[in-house]
């Protein structure tokens, strides 16, 4: 179903069209991801940024024409924060998506200290403000060995200084050689950023 | 290649109880439901203890069906509004253990819970002390059943804002062999004889549910997330 990955990429769209119910969202959008690159999606609400994103991740499947092809070594963080408002904070980062489960917790506890959350590690989710929700939701980046980060505007509800930690560790992923595609509608100076404007693809 | 499928599972189910855990009015709500209700049958039916007697298996069961049918509704709501079921879908493990684990953890809150208690409920409703064990065992392998069945259902609905009515309609005709069965096995008890007969059936459906009902499940919840 996906077509092969081109050598030494990490995300292909060729020709992709994406329609929600009878309403054509997007088409024609085509973008190559290589190694150590670092991806905004921009546009206007509703021009498909998130279902462009969740289409690239697997998660919708009605509606999507053309080829999209992934590596499958991948993060998703999506809208919704994937935490269990009952687990503390080590327990919810113990798992993910990707699969992985973490045991050494000493590598959880470094992850929510680098999102400054040191000291929380056994509070429950619940009991944490909005924003510290939030933050622990993100710690997973400093966890992941994914080579792919999709984020779906990873900057919401994010203090000034969290967002200057959270662009540096997006930087440092790709000095890694990861590559990171993410939404957002603030203006961010990072370096080496490239912007893709889903506006130009309007249907 | 994903890692270990026994850990996997083993890992969610821990997850699912750990949670639970922190809030055990959940656990205990159903089993006050049950009680109330097993306290208004000698209110309807008169207080005569040989007929309480003869009704009592099929008021528990009858009962049990009910609360595990208002439970198990909300299987995999909680998952599906935190993002969590997003994340079990692109996970490299199958998404039927992943709903294997929900119906577990669910059945080891609820359905063994009330097996446990359901002594009480039977000595309320004068049943005959040896058909106590029997109405345990009975219990225990009816709700994984029951459990079993409530996850496709709640997995097909999971989306919907007004689930509840068309889960009712889903599952209780696929409840129905389990209902009988069970009843079967606790009548036969009651009157002295060998209900192995009855709960060996059960333990067939509950075996084979536990292989099969998952892979449904993990269906249901594909259509339910549109992928």
């Amino acid at each position: 179903m996906t077509p092969a990955l081109r050598q030494g990429s990490l995300l292909t769209l060729a020709d992709v069209s994406l329609e929600r119910g009878a309403r054509r969202l997007l088409q024609g959008v085509t973008l190559e991801v290589g190694s150590a690159e670092l991806w905004q999606l921009v546009g206007s609400n509703g021009s498909g940024k998130t279902s462009l994103l969740r289409a690239i991740a697997g998660l919708a499947r009605l509606g999507v024409r053309g080829a999209i092809g992934r590596s499958d070594s991948f993060l998703y963080q999506g809208h919704l924060p994937g935490l269990k408002p009952l687990l503390t904070c080590r327990e919810n980062l113990r798992w993910h998506g990707s699969g992985r489960v973490y045991t050494e917790m000493q590598r959880i506890d470094e992850a929510l200290a680098a999102v400054g959350l040191a000291g929380y590690e056994d509070s429950v989710v619940m009991q944490l403000s909005a924003g510290q929700q939030r933050r622990v939701g993100l710690a997973r980046l400093w966890l992941s060995d994914a080579a792919l980060w999709l984020l779906d505007e990873p900057f919401t509800a994010i203090d000034l200084k969290g967002t200057a930690l959270l662009e540096s560790r997006l930087q440092a992923h790709c000095s890694a050689g990861g590559s990171v595609v993410f939404t957002s509608h603030q203006p961010t100076a990072m370096d080496g950023l490239q912007v893709l404007d889903l506006n130009q693809y309007a249907a | 290649m994903p890692p270990e499928l026994g850990l996997f599972l083993r890992f969610q189910v821990q997850r699912h109880l750990s949670a639970a855990l922190r809030r055990p009015g959940d656990i205990f709500n159903p089993l006050v439901f049950f009680l109330m209700v097993v306290t208004l049958f000698p209110l309807g039916l008169g207080p005569d203890p040989e007929v309480l007697a003869d009704f009592a298996p099929g008021i528990v069961w009858v009962v049990a069906l009910l609360s595990s049918l208002t439970v198990s509704s909300r299987l995999f709501q909680a998952d599906y509004e935190d993002g969590t079921l997003e994340q079990l879908a692109l996970a490299p493990h199958p998404l039927a253990l992943a709903a294997m684990s929900e119906v577990l953890s669910h059945w080891l809150l609820s359905g063994v819970v009330l097996a446990l208690a359901s002594p009480v409920f039977a000595a309320m409703l004068n049943m005959p002390v040896q058909a106590i064990p029997t109405l345990m065992l009975s219990l225990v392998l009816g709700t994984l059943c029951l459990s079993l069945t409530g996850a496709i259902g709640a997995a097909l609905t999971v989306g919907l804002r007004r689930g509840g009515v068309l889960l009712s309609l889903l599952t209780i005709p696929l409840t129905v062999p389990v209902l009988i069965f069970g009843v079967g096995a606790v009548r036969e008890a009651a009157l002295g004889y060998d209900p192995s007969g009855w709960l060996a059936l059960l333990g067939a459906l509950a075996a084979g549910g536990l292989v099969l009902a998952p892979l449904a499940a993990a269906a249901g919840l594909r259509i339910s997330l549109e992928l």
